[in-house]
């Protein structure tokens, strides 16, 4: 039985309608191997690689480089050589006689849902079926749309939720302390408003301190916990880059600190520096930022140490090796029993600049644990 | 939350949230209380396309009608800001402005400078501008460069529901005058508007698109005429880099001159009259500060020397269109 599939423009985030071709990695008639990069594509915030859906041969590149496409648009066709070429032609024909370009507005598409919890509003998006939760929660000054090229991934097979932390993205701004202690007691709450009664804790930079600091109170509620760059496990920081964001009011003085987060400094976008700047300007967020720059720092060093914690529930460590933001030193000398994985090639923000390993570490480490 | 509103609306809900927040926010106009005799409920009219309707009966102390008189009120809103009020006052069409200028020029704009910066005038001044209502030459002008020629004034100018809301709010937070021009057929024009309130700082300019061939220089309802322009262009291979000025007086000098140092070649397209424009005061300020980085003459795209015409297929050739700043890009763009 032959295998033919095709491999279309991917949507990454809720905003993304279409999607640039800026390059391929595969010439037709070159062999391929699933999980491959086959085509970078580019949407109007960030550019990241379409990986290889099976093994085979790329049969052809039906999107030249240069081309705009839809969301779902036909970008090329990979098939095993059982496949003819008169059967991936009727594939191709077929796909493009069916196919209909989604509205920009993407109406039907999961939405960000909002509910009240501990009285205060709390945005989150929860994706996919299945009996097993996934939490995934994101670092100082981001939000849900964080995870935009791993929700949809990981939401295969089982529900995955996230959510915007108070004081971030499109949650209430207010903060009394801005403790990590604070942020964990409104996920459990969180938790508690949506009848999740456990989960696997996914949490990036200070999101995984706060996983790490629910994990401390009541673990009955967390499954296990992936902590992608954490916080919470050695006292250094780069301060400079936590106070300078919380600073920077204008595109001019934030795209470098923006810069430090990723190792290739080309992902940082007009488009992402603007969503930054637009939620840095709402009333609140200031403040917001500020209190849990005290709270969570002195003298420019972590004060929330959570080292102790990991280990007691099945636990893994991935870390972009460039990350400028924590040491990925941290991770040294834990437990035996926690996995850590280096990612070569990727900074703090690891889950945006390396997601297909992020996202298979995810996957097999629950799956393992089930 | 963010969601969909349109521009008039984002305008609405500044003032809103300011009169909120701050109880010396006042809002004073003709018919922005709904017009004393007018039929029906008080709330009537809101202005006299509506955008301040709604606010009459949240806040009946603060919203005032006035007669027609500009040099009356917009006097008295200036008087009302000097002792200390923050009054936003609604000037119909900006074309009727003239009979207030010594009240804007003469006194607001020079209370901090003449009194040696012991008074503060902070008084917005909301009006219409801009061609394309069909409403003749009197009631049509682009005179957003006549307000930005005077040391003192403030000059903002949004193009998108997101930036009218954010820079209404930094205009009524800010402690000088402020002449806040919105066009009129901008007002239904829809865009991710988050319900907080955030206030955009003055000054600085919106790249709207990236692009390393061609510089465009506009503001205004010109940015969505630019946008157009470039979609055809980046068909033909010369790709544009748009910037929004957002506010004509501060300028964001630096992203125009940072713009110009990477593509070297710069349309300015402004809606106004060509003489003493925002398009020559761009022009001069590229031709001083980077002459260097020129590979090409300046282009500027503007309304004719001439009134608005009345007669819609004039008026349709006097306004600035997409096609006339495409010709213009193509010509820069291909100069050797």
């Amino acid at each position: 039985m032959a295998s033919i599939h095709a491999v279309t423009v991917p949507k990454w985030g809720l905003s993304m309608d279409k999607g640039a071709v800026m390059a391929w990695h595969k010439q037709p008639g070159d062999r391929v191997r699933k999980g491959e990069d086959l085509v970078d594509v580019e949407s109007d915030k960030i550019a990241n690689v379409v990986e290889c859906p099976a093994d085979g041969i790329l049969r052809r590149q039906v999107a030249a480089v240069g081309d705009v496409l839809a969301v779902g648009a036909l970008l090329g066709v990979v098939a095993d050589e059982e496949a003819s070429d008169a059967e991936v032609e009727v594939l191709v024909t077929q796909f493009q006689a069916t196919f209909v370009p989604m509205e920009a507005a993407v109406a039907g598409g999961p939405q960000p849902q909002v509910v009240h919890a501990a009285g205060r509003r709390v945005r989150y998006l929860v994706m996919g079926e299945g009996a097993e939760a996934l939490l995934l929660i994101h670092g100082f000054g981001s939000d849900l749309n964080n995870w935009l090229f791993n929700q949809e991934p990981l939401a295969a097979g089982r529900r995955v939720y996230a959510i915007d932390l108070p004081g971030h993205g499109e949650s209430d701004k207010h903060l009394d302390t801005g403790s990590v202690d604070e942020y964990a007691a409104c996920v459990i709450a969180f938790m508690d408003e949506v009848a999740l009664s456990a989960a696997h804790f996914v949490g990036h930079s200070m999101g995984a301190a706060v996983a790490l600091c629910v994990a401390d109170s009541t673990p009955a509620r967390v499954r296990s916990l992936t902590l992608v760059c954490p916080a919470g496990l050695g006292p250094e920081i780069n301060i400079d880059y936590l106070t300078g964001f919380a600073e920077a009011n204008s595109r001019n003085a934030l795209k470098p600190m923006l810069s430090q987060l990723f190792a290739d400094e080309a992902l940082v976008n007009r488009k992402l520096v603007d969503d930054v700047l637009r939620y840095k300007r709402l009333e609140g967020v200031r403040e917001a930022l500020e209190k849990t720059i005290a709270a969570q720092f002195a003298q420019g060093h972590q004060r929330r140490l959570l080292r102790d914690v990991v280990g007691r529930l099945p636990t893994q460590v991935l870390w972009g090796a460039e990350d400028r933001i924590i040491p990925p030193q941290h991770a040294e000398g834990l437990r035996a029993d926690v996995a850590v994985h280096r990612l070569a090639g990727a900074g703090h923000m690891a889950h945006m600049e390396a997601p297909a390993e992020v996202n298979r570490f995810i996957a097999s480490f629950i799956a393992r644990g089930l | 939350m963010a969601r969909e509103i349109s521009y008039q609306q984002a305008i609405n809900e500044a003032l809103r949230q300011e009169m909120e927040r701050d109880p010396s926010v006042l809002v004073m106009g003709e018919d922005n209380a709904g017009g004393e005799g007018s039929p029906g409920e008080r709330d009537a009219w809101g202005g006299v396309l509506g955008v301040t309707k709604g606010l009459y009966p949240k806040f009946p102390d603060r919203v005032l009608d006035t007669p027609i008189s500009e040099s009356g009120f917009i006097g008295a809103a200036i008087g009302a800001a000097a002792a200390g009020m923050r009054p936003v006052a609604e000037l119909m069409f900006v074309d009727f402005m003239g009979v207030c200028f010594d009240q804007i020029f003469n006194q607001a704009a020079k209370f901090k400078y003449m009194f040696g910066g012991k008074a503060q005038t902070p008084v917005v001044i909301r009006t219409m501008v801009g061609a394309g209502l069909r409403a003749a030459g009197q009631h049509s002008q682009m005179l957003v460069n006549v307000f930005t020629h005077i040391p003192g004034l403030k000059v903002v100018c949004p193009a998108t529901p997101y930036d009218a809301k954010g820079l209404l709010i930094q205009s009524i937070r800010d402690n000088d005058p402020v002449i806040f021009c919105e066009h009129k057929l901008l007002y239904g024009l829809k865009g991710d508007v988050p319900e907080e309130s955030y206030a955009i700082p003055f000054g600085e300019a919106n790249v709207v698109r990236e692009g390393k061939d061609v510089t465009i220089v506009t503001f205004g309802r010109m940015v969505h005429l630019s946008n157009e322009a470039t979609a055809e262009l980046a068909k033909a291979g010369i790709q544009c880099e748009v910037i929004d000025l957002r506010t004509t007086s501060p300028l964001d000098e630096d992203t125009v001159l940072e713009s110009v140092a990477k593509t070297g070649r710069v349309v300015v397209v402004d809606e106004s009259n060509p003489r003493c424009s925002i398009a020559s005061d761009i022009s001069s300020l590229i031709a001083m500060k980077a002459f260097g980085d020129l590979k090409a003459p300046i282009e500027m795209v503007t309304a004719p020397h001439t009134p608005v015409p009345f007669a819609d297929s004039l008026e349709d050739l006097y306004i600035p269109g997409p096609a006339k700043i495409r010709g213009a890009v193509e010509r820069v763009a291909r100069y050797h």
